[in-house]
């Protein structure tokens, strides 16, 4: 089995460095298909390990080497495939395979074709990293290299100023979160001697409360930032300027549940800190409600698909934070499947519709993209949690656990919400496919993506249809041995199909209230001259917030701090030490003039000078001692 | 007591014979004072047991060094005086008399020069030609060696940079070209 | 009357002295050779004296270097002289200014 674990950790590399090779050069379709090729054996592999697992439920635990080792810190190179990883390495593995079969055709005619495999099957590697280490360093490891890949792939297209600045936005607000992890790391490694899990974990329960609290906070901190979660979401929004492929494969599917996956990890530390849990929890109602508001005015197709993604990050922390881990990494799965339909789907669109990103300008699209409408329609279904796709299965729990956790509050957001994301998800759908061929207007010639790039995208399709049904039971059988196996049952059958059948009803009448207003995509300037709209359009003024009051006061501090200490001060001081010296030089320069005499007398002179002073120190010294 | 008498009269002969090195104007009188103050030296050599460097001090300086010396001088007038014109005498004897002072003072302030009594006693034996041949081919092997090559480097660049026409390799010039250096050489001659 | 290692090294550093005098009231490059030679040998005798009152062997061993030193500095410094007083028609000190700073 640790071949297996080799295999599917190691594959991507092989895959980056190989496409990092010819990175400079022109696009080669090799690379493209070896990279495939090799994210396909890491997804192999991770199939044959979830075989194992789910077999005798072994974990496979291997140390590679010894990594650091100096007194007490010991930290070696480990990995471990259990219940849960093996769940983010199918998830990770498969949908980085769709996405890179998805790529080939979609970054055809882009001029970095190579550079673009080497980075995204880099970060493929860095989040097997991420996910099979077993200790928290590893982990961070594995972190940053998401992050990494992260900002060099949404500044992909670096010549875009807007690019640049996106990516470096979101490099910036994860390294405020990082820091805040690494004070987490930290802090367990100096109160209970290890940082590895198995050690690490079990150490927790001795701990007094205000530390874990501390622990708990800074590591929540870490995965606020990983995971766009506020109040430092600003960045996944604006991260959409990367290739589409990008954000299907790492700011929808895989990264941003790394925040998620570091919680569900950690769940011996929140289960000791309920306080801490039902913040993170209500931090993720909060956001959820928020985003999905934000997503039912934008005019951006990315954005909304990207506001969805952060509404449905909160969905995973209500329940991550409720202790209710397996249905956390249940709706991660599940939501990894159809948000990176969705996104591919997106992409195919603006293929089509040469990078226009507005809604309002496409329309009537099903006629001539009709699979890619089939598949999205499919994803928007899933996402909204119609019975039988896989969002049901996975947000009605979530619903359900906050219901029988007497979080009432809680469950009627994230049923608000679940309404909204219906709504969002079929506006979206309505303007893109449906209506009057609008695009005719603005010249656009839409045409259906490549056979291959459909094909490789059905597997989603298919998942997003029966993860629900098909997995459920032998996944809860599977993660519950690891987890903490809490059934979420309602006390009475009555409230539970009143509650679903309710549900399921207020959210198809979303959905065609969604399609009736979008049909003919007439916009309301009465709504749209509103405050509400002007709040949500601009983001709640949050980026205006953090520009005005953030930034611009650093950055008149910064100038400050330049021309008041840097010059005057810092710059000053170095440059009178060597003014000091060049003038010492300028002064004294007579002294060589040329005579060998001269100089032998100086020599001589500077002797005496050293003796001098060794005189002096040795008597001062000796008087000094005694 | 020998030894004191011995210390006492070779140090006053040296110190004597460099003065008159360094002080004399007629470069004959400071070559051979020099040559004289040498030997002497070696003689203390002697005393302190250290036969083979007292020997090779003779050979080396009196006659190796000297006799270079002596054939450079060929090159210069040696009748006349040698013209200095020394600017500012006082200051010369002032920096070379602080500087032996203060030696003196570092050696003979009491931490000082404490420390640099003998650790151990007198060593018999220790000097002798064998003791030396042993540590200098143990050892110091490898310095040995590489002061050997120095030495000849030091004698090639000094044959190089005396004699004349070192920039001709005979044995890489045609014939033809021999024939006229040498043409050119007699006409220089005559 | 017992002849200590101060005394050799007070002989040396007198010795020294004369050198350094010697160094620096000298304008003619084959005194100054002469003056150097002075110098060295003034060491050489305080090298000498701490390998005999040490009973380590390792100060001759210096003192035989210095020596090879020495002889390979006149060789290559005779060298320069005639080579200067071919081009210069003179070895003064004061003639050699180019170095001025």
């Amino acid at each position: 089995m640790e071949f297996y674990l080799y295999l599917a950790l190691f594959s991507p590399l092989v895959g980056s460095l190989i496409a990092g090779l010819f990175g400079a050069s022109k696009k080669t379709l090799f690379t493209g298909l070896i990279t495939s090729a090799l994210i396909f054996t890491s997804f192999v592999s991770s199939f044959m390990l979830l075989l194992h697992i789910l077999g005798d439920g072994e974990p496979v635990h291997v140390e590679m080497m010894t990594w650091i080792a100096t007194g007490n810190l010991y930290i070696p190179f480990g990995f471990i495939v259990d219940q849960v990883s093996v769940v983010m390495m199918m998830v990770v593995s498969l949908v980085s395979t769709v996405v890179h079969v998805y790529s080939i055709g979609y970054m055809d005619h882009d001029k970095s074709f190579n550079r673009f495999f080497s980075y995204l099957s880099a970060f493929v590697f860095s989040m097997m990293v991420l996910v099979m280490s077993d200790n928290f360093l590893g982990l961070f490891i594995g972190w940053e290299g998401v992050g990494l890949c992260s900002w060099l792939l949404i500044g992909f297209w670096y010549h875009k100023e807007s690019a640049t600045w996106a990516a470096n936005e979101a490099f910036i607000m994860n390294r405020i979160a990082d820091l805040a992890m690494l004070i987490g790391i930290f802090l367990v490694y100096w109160n209970t001697g290890s940082l590895q899990y198995h050690i690490a974990f079990p150490a927790f329960a001795t701990l007094d409360s205000s530390t874990l609290l501390m622990i708990g906070i800074f590591l929540f901190i870490g995965a606020m930032g990983k995971s766009a979660q506020f109040p430092l979401h600003t960045w996944l929004a604006d991260a959409m300027e990367g290739p589409t492929p990008v954000s299907a494969l790492i700011h929808a599917a895989t990264m941003v549940t790394a925040g998620v996956y570091l919680v569900v990890r950690a769940n011996p530390l929140y289960d000791l800190i309920p306080d801490v849990g039902y913040f993170i929890a209500s931090l993720g109602a909060f956001v959820a409600m928020f985003a999905a508001s934000m997503a039912l005015v934008n005019r951006d197709m990315k954005r909304i698909i990207a506001y969805s993604t952060l509404s449905q990050l909160g969905y995973m922390f209500v329940a991550a934070g409720l202790g209710a881990y397996w249905v956390a990494l249940f709706h991660l799965m599940a939501h990894a499947f159809f948000k990176a339909l969705l996104f591919l789907g997106a992409g195919n669109v603006m293929h089509a519709m040469d990078d226009e990103l507005d809604p309002f300008k496409m329309g009537g699209l099903k006629k001539s993209m009709k699979w890619t409408w089939i598949m999205m329609t499919l994803a928007s279904v899933a996402l909204a949690g119609i019975w039988p796709l896989a969002g049901f299965f996975s947000k009605d729990l979530i619903l359900e656990a906050a219901f029988v956790e007497h979080h009432y509050v809680l469950y009627t957001i994230l049923l608000v919400t679940a309404f909204m994301t219906a709504f969002y998800s079929f506006r979206l759908v309505s303007l893109i496919f449906h209506g009057k061929e609008r695009h005719k207007e603005y010249g656009f010639h839409p045409h259906e993506a490549y056979k291959f790039v459909l094909i490789a995208m059905s597997p989603l399709a298919i998942l997003a249809v029966v993860a629900g049904f098909l997995f459920k039971g032998s996944y809860i059988e599977m993660v519950t041995t690891l987890l903490p196996a809490t059934e979420y049952h309602l006390h009475s059958e009555t409230t539970f199909w009143i509650m679903n059948i309710g549900t399921q009803l207020a959210v198809g009448f979303s959905i065609a209230f969604a399609y009736m207003k979008y049909e003919n995509a007439k916009i309301d300037k009465k709504v749209e001259s509103g405050f509400l709209y002007k709040l949500l359009i601009n983001q709640y003024y949050i980026p205006y917030f953090y520009e005005e009051y953030l930034t611009k006061p650093y950055r008149e501090l910064s100038s400050v701090a330049w021309k008041h200490v840097d010059l005057k001060v810092v710059d000053a001081t170095v440059d009178m030490i060597a003014n000091i010296f060049y003038e010492t030089g300028e002064k004294t320069h007579v002294m060589q003039d040329g005579n060998l005499s001269t100089m032998l007398r100086w020599m001589v002179a500077g002797t005496a000078l050293l003796l001098v002073l060794a005189v002096a120190f040795t008597v001062g010294y000796s008087v000094l001692v005694g | 007591m020998f030894e004191a008498v011995a210390f006492y009269l070779f140090a006053f002969l040296t110190v004597v014979m460099f003065s008159i090195t360094v002080f004399t104007k007629q470069a004959l009188y400071a070559l051979t004072s020099l040559a004289a103050g040498m030997i002497f030296i070696s003689a203390f050599y002697f005393i302190l047991g250290a036969d083979f460097l007292g020997a090779v001090q003779i050979i080396v300086y009196t006659g190796a060094v000297m006799a270079l010396y002596a054939f450079a001088m060929m090159f210069f007038d040696t009748t006349r005086d040698v013209k200095e014109h020394t600017r500012s005498p006082q200051i010369v004897f002032l920096l070379g008399g602080m500087v032996a002072l203060l030696i003196v003072i570092i050696f003979a302030v009491p931490i000082v020069s404490e420390n640099i009594t003998a650790n151990y006693p007198v060593a018999e034996g220790v000097g002798n030609s064998q003791a030396v041949g042993i540590v200098l081919f143990t050892k110091y092997l490898v310095p040995f060696e590489v002061a050997a090559v120095m030495l000849l480097v030091a004698m090639v660049a000094g044959i190089v940079l005396a004699g004349k026409k070192m920039d001709h390799s005979l044995t890489l010039m045609e014939d033809e070209e021999i024939e006229f250096a040498e043409k050119s050489n007699e006409k220089a001659v005559s | 009357m017992e002849i200590t290692l101060s005394h050799y090294l007070v002989l040396s550093t007198i010795l020294f002295a004369i050198g350094l005098v010697g160094v620096m009231r000298r304008t003619n490059l084959l005194m100054l050779f002469f003056a150097t030679e002075i110098l060295l040998n003034a060491v050489n005798i305080g090298f000498a004296a701490i390998s005999r009152y040490y009973g380590d062997l390792t100060g001759q061993m210096f003192a035989f270097f210095v020596i090879a030193i020495a002889a390979s500095e006149v060789a290559v410094g005779l060298g320069l002289l005639i080579l200067w007083f071919k081009r210069s028609g003179g070895i003064d000190l004061t003639s050699m200014t180019s170095m001025k700073g």
